[in-house]
């Protein structure tokens, strides 16, 4: 006890001596040692590439491991050198050949071809129970390895054909290939840590502990409080290294918005994950200069169970969706410069126009309405709209609520689940409708069109369209790229014509930035190269 | 293990608040209380805050012009004006009707818990106290366990399965309450059992409910109803926590817990948000408290002998 | 008393036991599962994922299973967190609690206790009602209102202490203050419920009669017995700080254990809510084993039994 209390007076003298003098900030003090300060939401659940599935997890281990192609710092399409030095396919884009650097890893073994099998053999291996592993479902017999079809993983598309050459047989053409290979998922991983530690197929293999954790990235792990901090510093093994401007990152693991706002403010970080909706306009009046809102290749909508009453009938699903004054929602209740989806591809995908199939239309709303037998809303069952738990999803659906009753006269309830319940309903079909998002791992319209074919496992709707399956199968063996774009418009525009679901906003990123980050671009998905990141002391004016 | 909770609440042991000269005039404890009660000012003041409070729950909505879930997304916060006497919230809603529906819920959450509570503790205590030896023990062991469970885990357990429907959480909440009122029941009952009264009534032959219901509960009722007293302004606070968790009373609704957590996040930017809310919550709990404890003084008469 | 102890361990290991099965049917019964994924799992990758925690055997096997692991200390794999096991979690956050916890106590006791002891002496004059009001202020507001309004204040505005964060002395006032208050109020009432019932036995009458000044009454004959209820009261108090932080963890960014029972809960990482069940009820039958002993220290006139 007298510890305590002798700690106690301690935090009472800290009180007068920090109360005294306001010393340097920490942000100004990190920004002189070149490290970066951000929030990065919650705790990463584990840092291994091929089993996490989270963005706090890949915000960090994008630092720590660097894929075949790494990400380019301001343009999304563009593949920027990684692990490959070099790589050409053939003509219809379906075999990828890959030449490998001279790269080490943070134990100083070299990175090798064989590396990258040995990783991709372990996601795909069913013991592992990698949920991620349908992203390399791409590959040549992939699938059927992964779901035990076929034991024998040399009949996979993927060989070393020496020690620098990778060689990846896939399904059908696929040109994005490089882009889908910047996802984490396809990251190499040090073969002889993940033996030492449990070997290929164990799922609490130790290799990912801070104590073993072996990377090829530009960083590599310093520090790892749970729920306070993990730091990351400069690699000196790394290829290119010379290019890594800062010597270290700290991710600070902080699930409150306005806890990370308030360290915000109080310098203790470069940058937030998030923001407080209501505060947004706020901020942008008192502090422009830390307000950044970029593009993010999201979209929120609304699950509408197809099996139930009365969304069997697709003129009340119409109606439902062409009642909502989206720009309204956009502007009033999420507030961080969302787009309104008037389809359900996020804008921003080059190459791709995004639809604008889904505007608002009450006139038309209310006769298809009327139409469905519902007229005025007279007769409307009872349904209700799902969420998750959370301040914003609440608010959102509250307003959502709001404005069917005003346009179309029926009453929606609201209720919520908590996360792991929610996604347990969603999936068997325990709804009427659901608040949903998805988020695409890779630049391309196909991470968004392929979902919702017949008995996909995130279709979650009961929907189920013959020509829809048809298309999207299309656009896997398509030869050109024209053709190929215009299978997926068609497919999004038999989507939403049908209308499973109410494409509601496109989403953004909404961070409180310091001025002093310096190389931070907008990115569709969110995936910073950290190494061309620096920072931008203010000097005497920090004091 | 040792009683905590009600020695939490109360104070003491309660056992020996209902002295035997009281017993034998059961209603003079009630009207010697009353007036004992009356000497407490800060409780009678509590006492008239908290009915006027209620009163502006209950009838306010039915004044205002306002529905409590009516939007009006393009006056959405807005501070104090003479058409939204409290402001409009984040959607535009007017924040007074919504501080009385809220305020009538968390009251119902306080009030239906707490009598939840009071109906499994109060049977639960008094036939362990009743039927003693083995039966009693086992079942006060069994009070033991609940109590080592942690609290947090098992509301949040309980939420996740019952939160869709508002009546199940509170009986969620209830079912966790409940065991400080089994205790003092339990040894208010147990002391009382030894007495000739309720030896007169064995031997007259009446049945045990009988006993139960007509001569052993109403003479415990007295730390009965103090612990109540107390366990309402508890259930809310503890209802405010879901509501701060996410699993509080289902939207549209809102309950001044879900009003404040809103109003915390936006404090600095749209401070009526919280400062409405947060003010009727504190009053209410400061009234309850302090009619709670002036309820136990009152009806103490060991501590009231000045 | 060393029967007296072995005794009440013994009925101890029973209660943890209980808890245990209690426990591991609500879980079981709770909807929704560990392995739950936004992104669709195929059924034989969910098939191996719940084979390898277990998951696929029969509740009963997995039952006696888990049970003969914690048995040997073994609370298992957390199910959400990759590397991680249910001991090692606890061993972090649980450090951190208990310095939090008990500066909050020490806290709540030097703000509540004389304020029930005044209270009680100065009994229904403003002396009792201001200090009991100011007690209460922590009951009466949550900590998640409490907590940022102090952060806003007292870091934001003037500047004086962090935030947020777990690095330094500084860091803990705070939180420690937000945690602090809300017990103080119960620390006040039970001091002046103990304080009134004292002051109002028959030999503090005969002592007054005799002349005895007054405050020899109170702070010699009446202090010791009168702050029981509140030393009765500090197990369930310092468990409670423990395991209920959650809000003040969440606000100041601290890594203590409360955290991690409600994300337990949210997660359904069960293995973890069963490790921290049992930490829990051994932590509330250890600490009233404790409050027995010194309260048979404080009052001799109470014997083990």
């Amino acid at each position: 006890m007298r510890a305590f209390a002798r700690l106690f007076l301690v935090a009472i003298l800290g009180l007068t001596v920090t109360s005294c003098g306001g010393g340097i900030p920490e942000t100004e003090k990190a920004a002189q040692e070149g490290i970066l300060l951000m929030g990065n939401g919650s705790e990463p659940k584990g840092l291994d590439p091929h089993l996490v599935t989270g963005v706090p997890e890949s915000t960090i281990i994008r630092s720590l491991l660097e894929g075949l192609i790494a990400s380019h710092p301001t343009n999304d399409l563009e593949p920027a050198p990684g692990m490959a030095e070099s790589w050409e396919s053939n003509e219809d884009f379906s075999v990828w050949t890959f030449h490998l650097r001279d790269a080490q890893w943070s134990n100083g073994d070299p990175v090798l071809a064989s590396d990258f099998v040995y990783s991709w053999q372990r996601i795909l291996s069913p013991e592992l129970g990698a949920e991620y592993a349908p992203m390399l479902y791409l590959i040549e017999n992939a699938e059927q390895f992964n779901r035990g079809e076929i034991e024998d993983f040399s009949q996979v598309g993927v060989k070393a054909l020496d020690d620098k050459t990778l060689q990846v047989t896939l399904q059908g053409s696929t040109p994005h290939f490089l882009n889908v290979i910047k996802h984490t998922s396809y990251f190499p991983v040090n073969p002889r840590a993940v033996e030492e530690n449990g070997g290929m197929l164990d799922r609490q293999s130790g290799w990912s502990t801070f104590e073993n954790y072996v990377g090829n990235g530009a960083f590599q792990l310093k520090e790892w409080v749970t729920n306070q901090v993990i730091e990351v510093e400069r690699s000196p093994t790394y290829w290119d290294a010379e290019t890594v401007r800062l010597n270290g990152i700290r991710f600070y693991p902080i699930d409150n918005a306005n806890t990370e706002e308030t360290m915000f403010r109080n310098d203790r970080l470069h940058m937030t994950n998030t923001v407080n909706p209501d505060k947004i306009p706020f901020f942008q009046e008192e502090m422009p200069e830390e307000m950044s809102i970029t593009p993010y290749l999201g979209v929120y909508f609304y699950r509408l169970n197809v099996t139930r009453e009365p969304f069997t009938d697709v003129r009340v699903r119409r109606a439902l969706a062409l009642a909502l004054d989206k720009q309204t929602i956009v502007e009033r209740v999420t507030k961080g410069g969302q787009a309104p989806a008037t389809g359900f591809v996020p804008a921003g995908i080059p190459g791709y126009e995004p639809s604008t199939a889904v505007q608002y239309d009450p006139d038309e709303a209310r006769r298809l309405l009327a139409e469905a037998g519902y007229a005025g809303g007279e007769g409307f069952p009872r349904t209700e709209i799902m969420i998750n738990t959370s301040e914003a999803h609440r608010k959102i659906a509250e307003a959502i609520q709001a404005l069917w009753r005003e346009e179309l006269g029926i009453d929606v309830g609201i209720y919520n689940q908590e996360w792991k319940v929610y996604l347990d309903s969603q999936s068997n079909l325990d709804y009427d409708i659901s608040r949903s998002a998805w988020i695409g791992d890779f630049v391309y319209p196909s991470t968004f069109t392929d979902m919702f074919t017949t008995g996909n496992g995130n279709n979650d709707t009961g929907w189920s369209n013959t020509r829809y399956d048809a298309l999207v199968a299309q656009s896997w063996v398509a030869e050109t790229e024209e053709e190929r774009m215009e299978l997926f418009h068609e497919a999004e525009d038999l989507l939403l014509e049908e209308m499973p679901i109410i494409p509601i906003y496109w989403y953004t990123r909404v961070k409180l930035m310091s001025p002093m980050v310096q190389e931070w671009h907008p990115k569709l998905l969110d995936a910073h190269p950290y190494k061309y990141v620096w920072l931008q002391p203010n000097g005497d004016a920090g004091e | 293990m040792t009683d905590h909770s009600e020695t939490a609440v109360l104070g003491k042991d309660s056992a020996p608040v209902i002295a035997e000269e009281e017993l034998v005039e059961g209603s003079s404890l009630w009207k010697d209380a009353w007036a004992r009660l009356r000497k407490n000012k800060v409780a009678v003041g509590s006492l008239v805050v908290f009915v006027l409070i209620c009163l502006f729950c209950v009838l306010g909505p039915f004044l205002s012009p306002y529905d409590s879930n009516a939007q009006d997304l393009f006056s959405g916060a807005e501070g104090p004006s003479a058409d939204h006497w409290f402001g409009t919230d984040t959607l535009g809603r007017d924040l007074m009707v919504r501080v009385m529906v809220g305020g009538r819920i968390s009251l119902m959450v306080g009030l239906v818990a707490t009598v939840v509570a009071l109906a499994i503790g109060v049977i639960y205590g008094a036939t362990a106290g009743y039927i003693g030896g083995k039966v009693d023990a086992s079942m006060m062991r069994f009070v033991d366990l609940l109590y080592a469970l942690p609290f947090t885990i098992f509301v949040i357990l309980l939420m996740v399965a019952f939160g869709r429907s508002m009546w199940l959480m509170f009986v969620a909440i209830g079912c966790v309450e409940w065991l400080s009122m089994a205790r003092i029941v339990r040894s208010g009952v147990l002391s009382l059992k030894k007495q000739e009264f309720v030896e007169a009534a064995v031997s007259l032959g009446y049945s045990h409910s009988r006993i139960i219901l007509r001569h052993l509960i109403p003479n415990v009722l007295g730390p009965v109803i103090v612990i109540a007293t107390l366990t309402v302004p508890a259930v809310m606070l503890l209802e405010a926590f879901l509501s701060f968790l996410g699993l509080g009373v289902q939207p549209p609704n809102a309950s001044w817990g879900v009003l404040i957590n809103e109003g915390q996040a936006n404090m600095e930017i749209y401070p009526w948000l919280l400062l409405f809310p947060a003010a009727f919550f504190a009053v209410t709990l400061f009234c309850l408290n302090f009619i709670g404890d002036g309820l136990r003084d009152a009806l103490d008469p060991k501590s009231a002998k000045d | 008393m060393l029967k007296f102890i072995a005794l009440r361990l013994l009925q101890g290991m029973l209660v943890l036991l209980g808890i245990y099965a209690v426990t591991f049917v609500l879980v079981a019964a709770t909807p929704g599962s560990p392995f739950s994924s936004e992104r669709a799992i195929a059924p034989e990758i969910l098939a191996q994922i719940e084979a390898f925690y277990g998951y696929d055997k029969p509740l009963g096997e997995r039952f006696i299973t888990s049970l003969g692991n914690v048995l040997q200390g073994e609370f298992g794999p957390s199910a959400v967190y990759a590397n991680r096991t249910v001991t090692q979690i606890i061993a972090e956050s649980f450090p951190v609690s208990i310095k939090l916890g008990s500066i909050s106590l020490l806290l709540a006791l030097v703000l509540g206790v004389p304020a029930g002891i005044l209270a009680a002496v100065k009994r229904n004059t403003w002396l009792d009602y201001l200090p009991m009001s100011v007690s209460m202020a922590g009951i009466c507001l949550p900590t998640f209102v409490m907590g940022p309004l102090l952060a806003l204040v007292f870091g934001l505005i003037l500047k004086m202490l962090p935030v947020a964060g777990w690095y330094g002395p500084e860091y803990v006032v705070l939180p420690a203050t937000t945690l602090g208050l809300y017990y103080a109020a119960y620390f006040a009432r039970l001091t002046r419920g103990g304080m009134l019932e004292m002051l109002n036995q028959d030999w503090v009458r005969t002592a007054r009669a005799k002349g005895v000044p007054e405050h020899t009454i109170i702070w010699k004959h009446c202090l010791k017995g009168g702050l029981i209820p509140a030393i009765t009261f500090l197990g369930p108090a310092l468990a409670g700080i423990i395991s209920g932080s959650f809000v003040v963890e969440t606000i100041f960014q601290i890594p203590g254990l409360g955290q991690w029972f409600v994300r337990a809960a949210l997660n359904r990482d069960d293995f973890l809510v069963l490790g921290l069940t049992v930490l829990f009820a051994a932590m509330i039958v250890i600490m009233n084993l404790l409050v027995d002993i010194v309260q048979v220290a404080l009052n001799p006139r109470l014997k083990y039994d």
